[in-house]
């Protein structure tokens, strides 16, 4: 956690948060109804409603802070069940492998090919429009890609010292599971539980958008869907879609800068690149194409050199060649 | 080879996989869709029109395991039943002409995207630490946070309708019938563009971190010092050695992204009215068109399934392991 307020990009992700979250369930609490219809239709915004009124004469400002609690609490309920279901089945797959992996990679994968829109959509057109479906859907379509990353994770530290002992000293295969593989992923769950939350919230958004959600109630994705159906942009009135827009991206991009500094947190050969680089420009020099490796010296301050194959080789401490994981940062989710 | 036909394997489990779900996905719930269409003519019909509007969209009283591979039988020959908004036109005819404008706007913003972000990725990690790496990444990461949709509003609002700049609506211009005419392809151009920029801009960001983080990794082996130390030229080494060896990872990540954009380009297609899946995905969803959206995730599961093979190939083309 001190590693993580550390970095800068974590402080303004944590800041623009915080301030999110505040005025959705703080917030939320001071405006008046959002559904009370206050003055005339596609009123651009004035100083009794700052940011204008909808195409039913409804307080764009009261919507958008309403919308922001219907929505995230939607958005992290869902990344939340997302994880737990891609954590427990990750590391099933991971740690049992053999029958038990190939099945459960391949439904992993096949949920994962599926394109997800199409099929939220089909499911959701069946059930009857609400929070409850939409959260249904986009768990039902959103916990593969944890189970595959987690998946890896587990794999990897199956085959390490601890894990081995802990297989050696009879310890059962859950107490393993519980106790030594998933706290050693915290901060993967963490990131993930980031990228499942800012996936959520996207797709609910679209879903709602098409007119799947429940349209009497103010989410962000009802007001942008009343946006387009009051024919907002052709009257020109952007002020019923861009708030919203806005306050999707603030969170979204809050929730991506926190993500970031989590993966260079598990992923220290890209921390002390930033280091190493500081550190060249505080002699006036500039980076080349070397990476930077991280070594512990023996006070357990991790200080970074650059890794040529000399200094591997005459380190005596041993460089600590951290297992960089090139796949992992490739693989983006992006969001529909 | 035996790569590609582990491959063609798995893509047909889940050909498989998304047929069994689309067939018992409406049967596993409340509402029917011979009943919804029913509802739709406001009692213009008589009870005994629900009989032979069963007939007509393919539902019947025999045991599920007999409706399942009659369905099965039908999809393989084509025939996904009739659409109800576009009544009587079958699926197929009406999904048919769709696909294709879909496949050419997500297919030229989704591949334009990812060279522009791969190139950009390379750029970044090779100067790092230079004016592109600072700039480029958080502009990025904050555009990629808006919907794409709502960056297709913002689009065809400003570029549409302020500036006039572009169309507003449709494929191409309605008093151009289509023809192979330098002034038609130039309206098709036209009417792409902003929908592409929307879905381009909004995935840019992807490609781009991706590529560059692979990129740091690979730049730190042996054999890149290597080819410095023989003297080959920064661009030899940029491209042959370092941006060759980390592509592998942002391939493989294609394929899968592949769903998640369609699904975003989907939904701009609905804001530019672009006749595509989306637009059609749209109508099926407001006017309950049961057998229209089944199809329309058939095919476009079909499309994800086979660009995914597509990509295959390119990998093993680019991977020799996978020879």
């Amino acid at each position: 956690m001190r590693g993580l307020l550390a970095d800068r990009r974590a402080r303004i992700g944590f800041l623009l948060l915080g301030v999110s979250l505040a005025i959705a369930f703080i917030g939320s609490l001071f405006v008046h109804d959002p559904s009370d219809l206050v003055a005339k239709p596609l009123m651009p915004p004035s100083a009794a409603h700052w940011l204008g009124t909808t195409g039913q004469g409804q307080d764009v400002l009261a919507q958008t802070i309403a919308g922001a609690r219907a929505s995230l609490t939607v958005g992290f309920l869902v990344g939340f069940l997302v994880v737990a279901i891609g954590a427990v089945i990750g590391t099933i797959a991971g740690y049992f492998g053999g029958w038990v992996d190939d099945v459960l990679s391949l439904i992993v994968n096949v949920f994962l090919v599926m394109p997800g829109l199409p099929l939220m959509v089909v499911i959701a057109a069946y059930l009857p429009p609400g929070p409850g479906t939409i959260g249904f859907v986009l768990v039902l379509t959103g916990w593969a890609w944890t189970a595959r990353v987690i998946r890896s994770q587990a794999l990897a530290l199956r085959e390490r010292d601890f894990v081995h002992a802990a297989v050696v000293s009879g310890e059962s295969h859950w107490r393993i599971i519980l106790w030594e593989i998933l706290p050693n992923m915290s901060s993967l769950l963490a990131s993930s539980f980031i990228g499942a939350a800012i996936y959520a919230i996207g797709a609910e958004v679209g879903l709602e958008f098409l007119g799947l959600g429940d349209v009497s109630q103010v989410t962000w994705g009802t007001n942008l869907f009343w946006s387009a159906n009051d024919s907002a942009l052709v009257t020109g009135s952007w002020w019923t879609f861009v708030p919203t827009g806005l306050a999707i991206a603030a969170v979204g991009f809050a929730l991506a800068l926190l993500s970031n500094a989590l993966d260079e947190l598990g992923n220290p050969r890209l921390r002390g690149e930033d280091d190493f680089i500081k550190r060249l420009r505080g002699y006036g020099l500039r980076a080349g194409g070397a990476t930077p490796v991280l070594r512990r010296t023996p006070g357990g301050a991790v200080e970074s050199t650059v890794a040529t194959s000399t200094a591997r080789a005459e380190a005596p401490n041993g460089v600590a060649r951290v297992p960089g994981e090139p796949g992992k940062k490739g693989e983006t989710r992006v969001q529909p | 080879m035996k790569f590609l036909l582990r491959r063609v394997g798995f893509y047909l489990v889940a050909a498989w996989a998304s047929l069994t779900l689309a067939f018992f996905v409406p049967r596993l719930m409340p509402g029917d869709p011979a009943h919804a269409l029913y509802a739709r003519f406001h009692g213009k019909l008589g009870p005994e029109a629900i009989e032979s509007l069963s007939k007509a969209l393919g539902l019947s009283h025999d045991p599920l395991w007999k409706q399942y591979f009659g369905y099965l039988g039908h999809v393989l020959r084509g025939d996904l039943g009739v659409s109800v908004s576009y009544f009587p036109a079958p699926v197929i005819d009406v999904i048919g002409v769709a696909l294709g404008w879909t496949v050419l706007l997500t297919g030229f913003a989704v591949i334009l995207s990812f060279i522009v972000g791969t190139l950009l990725g390379v750029y970044a990690s090779w100067k790092r630490n230079g004016a592109l790496d600072r700039i480029a990444p958080p502009l990025l990461t904050f555009l990629s946070a808006f919907p794409y949709f709502w960056l297709a509003m913002v689009a065809l609002f400003v570029g549409g309708l302020t500036l006039h700049l572009f169309p507003l609506r449709h494929a191409y211009a309605d008093y151009i019938a289509p023809s192979f005419s330098g002034e038609f392809l130039w309206s098709v151009a036209g009417h792409a563009f902003l929908p592409a920029a929307t879905v381009v801009i909004a995935t840019l960001g992807g490609w781009m971190l991706g590529m560059r983080s692979t990129m740091v990794a690979v730049m730190g082996e042996d054999y890149i010092t290597l080819a410095h130390a023989k003297g080959l030229t920064p661009n030899r080494v940029m491209f042959r050695y370092a941006a060759r060896n980390a592509l592998l990872p942002n391939v493989t990540s294609f394929g899968m992204a592949l769903g998640f954009v369609l699904s975003g380009s989907l939904l701009t297609e609905i804001i530019f009215s672009y006749p595509g899946q989306g637009y059609l995905l749209f109508q099926a969803v407001r006017s309950l068109d049961y057998p229209l959206l089944q199809g329309l995730f058939l095919t476009i599961t079909f499309a994800v399934l086979g660009a995914n093979f597509l990509v295959d190939v390119v990998y093993v083309w680019l991977d020799p392991r996978a020879r």
